[in-house]
């Protein structure tokens, strides 16, 4: 009994605040737009019992899904959203695992305040953050006012509203997420592990390669996660930073929703999305296991 | 565990009666004088919150999923038409609105078109969407004779191509460039027509590259300042540009033309949701705008046209003298207006909005 109750937390936790919700965006995404409040139809009434189900089994449709392979845009924006998540990530752990090393070689009474500066840029808003990196990049910017005066440059660089504006901003923002699990997975390292590894005539950095890389690999596949998964439907860095020419999915979503007010096609972009998302996270769980499996 | 519940609630019922009666207004950005705003709350003694936005599209997204928590809003005409359509508001209850008296029967015969017999709404502001130009710096890049006041200027690559150096930007509004556009290639401004509307296409993708930017309230500040020499955007926002930079007096000189091809006339009207927590309080505050020297004070303000007779007695030369603003018999010739696409041209019109700022 007292497994059962166990158990059926973290279930009942899924059901109410991830099942339940994705059930109504499929709901709506089967749906056609309407001018009405809510501007879809038809709304599945519960109170109408049994006929009211049956009546809006009748009315729905998956033309939403069909809509979305009809135009290139979407297919184009779903890419180019995962282009951009791929190398943020890539550089946010290019960034990230260095930090976090250095943050486990020092000594330990120093760690709680390198800490402490990681997390510390939260207590600001993370819009502000942003915002603060318009001023930043801009054409009369920090950066640019400094290269000018330095004299590396005489015409102000575009840096604002180019994907290059974009990475720094995700990069910025999501680097915190690869820092925190790689470095708590770095700190449980064993040193004597290293210790014994030079002893036994592995170079520095083949002690590395072959100790420390694949004993931090849970905390750099839990950070890319992380930054993966929010970066791919980001929608704020893009529009504030990036131009029209920035195409991402979150921000075709948002039109969808707002410009053309199509709630089933943003609904029904959305649980594309979440497929793209939850697919390889499952192939790559199911691989895991398998592999524990041969170890064991 | 029932008493308890019950007896919290009347302590919020208490609690709610305690405090002042509030009124939520949704009304769009640099749009109003705020000592009005003051003045509404001292002479009503109820609490004002004033939200603002810069898109229609926005408002719209929020009437049609319900509950926004506004009393007032402030939609233009064809998204008013379409909302009114979606049951979003409520019929305005006359008697409670002493001012109506002070509206212009020339503005409602036109917003009649969206809400017909006004019985939703009441005009606030009316305008029409043009060119502002910096001009002493488009006759730098294009010469003495540079077309400021016709459509020429935005829409022809050669211009354009000029004007790219020094900044060019264009109202993020979808509803407002393709009548446009469309007028500029002989066609009918208020095409439902995908097909004709498809050829607006060319249009845009060949000036596309000199836009940088496709914004609905940051040109305001940006022509102020010189940081931009073109704007195609509402004209009291082009005119509270001039004044600033006037004011800045920074050698910027702006001006604002209707373009001789035709320009878009469009009425923003101020509405009650359906679902308004404060019906009555809206109605006082609709009562307050009505009021001749307050709709007065708000046009001198912001340099749009109202729907308010009464108030023209106590508008200030530089408002009623503009034809920019009051435009004279020929000018109101040369306006056109149109009305909302349906749910399918919609998508059309949207799709290449996409396109046109995307470049995909």
């Amino acid at each position: 009994m007292r497994r059962f109750i166990l158990i059926s937390v973290p279930y009942a936790w899924l059901l109410a605040l991830f099942l339940v919700p994705f059930a109504i965006v499929i709901k709506i995404s089967l749906s056609d737009t309407v001018i009405a409040i809510p501007p879809y139809a038809p709304t599945l009434d519960l109170a109408g019992g049994w006929a009211g189900i049956v009546e809006f089994f009748q009315g729905v449709d998956f033309e939403t899904f069909e809509f979305l392979t009809s135009d290139d845009l979407y297919w184009k924006a779903y890419l180019s959203s995962l282009k951009i998540a791929v190398i943020a990530t890539a550089i946010t752990l290019a960034v990230g695992y260095p930090i976090a090393y250095g943050m486990t070689r020092v000594a330990p009474e120093w760690r709680p305040t390198l800490l402490m500066l990681v997390i510390l840029p939260f207590w600001t808003s993370f819009l502000i953050r942003v915002y603060a990196w318009m001023g930043i990049l801009g054409q009369d910017g920090l950066i640019n006012q400094a290269l000018l005066w330095l004299g590396v440059i005489d015409q102000p660089l575009t840096i604002l509203n180019t994907p290059t504006a974009v990475y720094i901003g995700i990069v910025y923002t999501y680097l915190p997420f690869m820092i925190l699990p790689i470095y708590s997975a770095l700190e449980k390292l064993d040193d004597s592990l290293l210790e014994a590894a030079e002893d036994l005539g592995c170079s520095r950095f083949t002690a590395f390669w072959l100790v420390t890389w694949p004993l931090s690999r849970n905390g750099i596949i839990a950070g890319s996660f992380l930054v993966f998964i929010p970066t791919l439907g980001e929608f704020v860095i893009p529009s504030l930073l990036g131009g029209s020419k920035t195409l991402m999915i979150g921000k075709v979503l948002w039109e969808e929703f707002f410009s053309n007010r199509d709630w089933p096609v943003a609904s029904a972009v959305a649980v594309i999305l979440l497929l793209i998302l939850i697919i390889p996270i499952i192939l790559f769980q199911r691989n895991e296991q398998k592999q524990r499996e041969a170890e064991g | 565990m029932k008493r308890l519940l019950s007896a919290t609630a009347s302590v919020a019922v208490l609690a709610g009666a305690a405090f002042a009666e509030e009124v939520r207004v949704y009304n769009w950005s640099d749009y109003i004088d705020e000592e009005l705003l003051t003045k509404f709350q001292t002479e009503t003694g109820i609490d004002l919150i004033y939200d603002v936005f810069d898109s229609n599209e926005v408002l719209e997204t929020k009437m049609l999923a319900g509950g926004s928590g506004y009393d007032v809003v402030v939609p233009s005409g064809t998204f008013l038409q379409r909302q009114i359509q979606a049951g979003a508001f409520q019929k305005l209850d006359m008697s409670k609105l002493s001012n109506a008296g002070n509206l212009w029967d020339v503005v409602a015969q036109r917003t009649a078109q969206y809400d017909p017999g006004n019985e939703y709404s009441i005009n606030y502001m009316w305008g029409t969407t043009g060119l502002g130009v910096n001009v002493g710096k488009v006759k730098e890049l294009l010469g003495e004779d540079a077309p400021i006041g016709s459509l020429e200027l935005i829409f022809n690559p050669a211009n354009m191509e000029k004007l790219a150096s020094c900044g060019v930007h264009v109202l993020d509004a979808p509803t407002e460039i393709i009548p446009a556009a469309l007028k500029y290639i002989g066609e009918n401004p208020d095409s439902q027509d995908p097909d004709v509307i498809a050829k607006t296409e060319a249009v845009l993708m060949g000036v596309r590259p000199y836009i940088q930017k496709f914004h609905s309230s940051e040109y305001i500040n940006a022509l102020a300042n010189g940081e931009i020499c073109v704007a195609f955007g509402w004209s009291g926002d082009i005119l509270q540009a001039r004044d600033r930079a006037a004011e800045a007096d920074n050698g910027v000189e702006i001006a604002y033309n209707a373009p001789s091809e035709g320009a878009l006339m469009w009425f923003d009207q101020m509405a009650i949701p359906a679902d308004a927590p404060n019906p009555e309080g809206a109605h006082k505050f609709l009562n307050f705008i009505l009021d001749a020297q307050n709709m007065a004070a708000a046009s001198n303000y912001v340099y749009y046209a109202n729907g308010n007779k009464a108030s023209q007695e106590f508008l200030v030369e530089d408002v009623i003298g503009d034809t920019a603003i009051y435009p004279d018999a020929a000018t109101l010739e040369n306006l056109y207006t149109v009305t909302p696409y349906d749910a399918r041209v919609q998508r059309t019109v949207t799709r290449l909005w996409t396109k046109i700022k995307s470049g995909t």
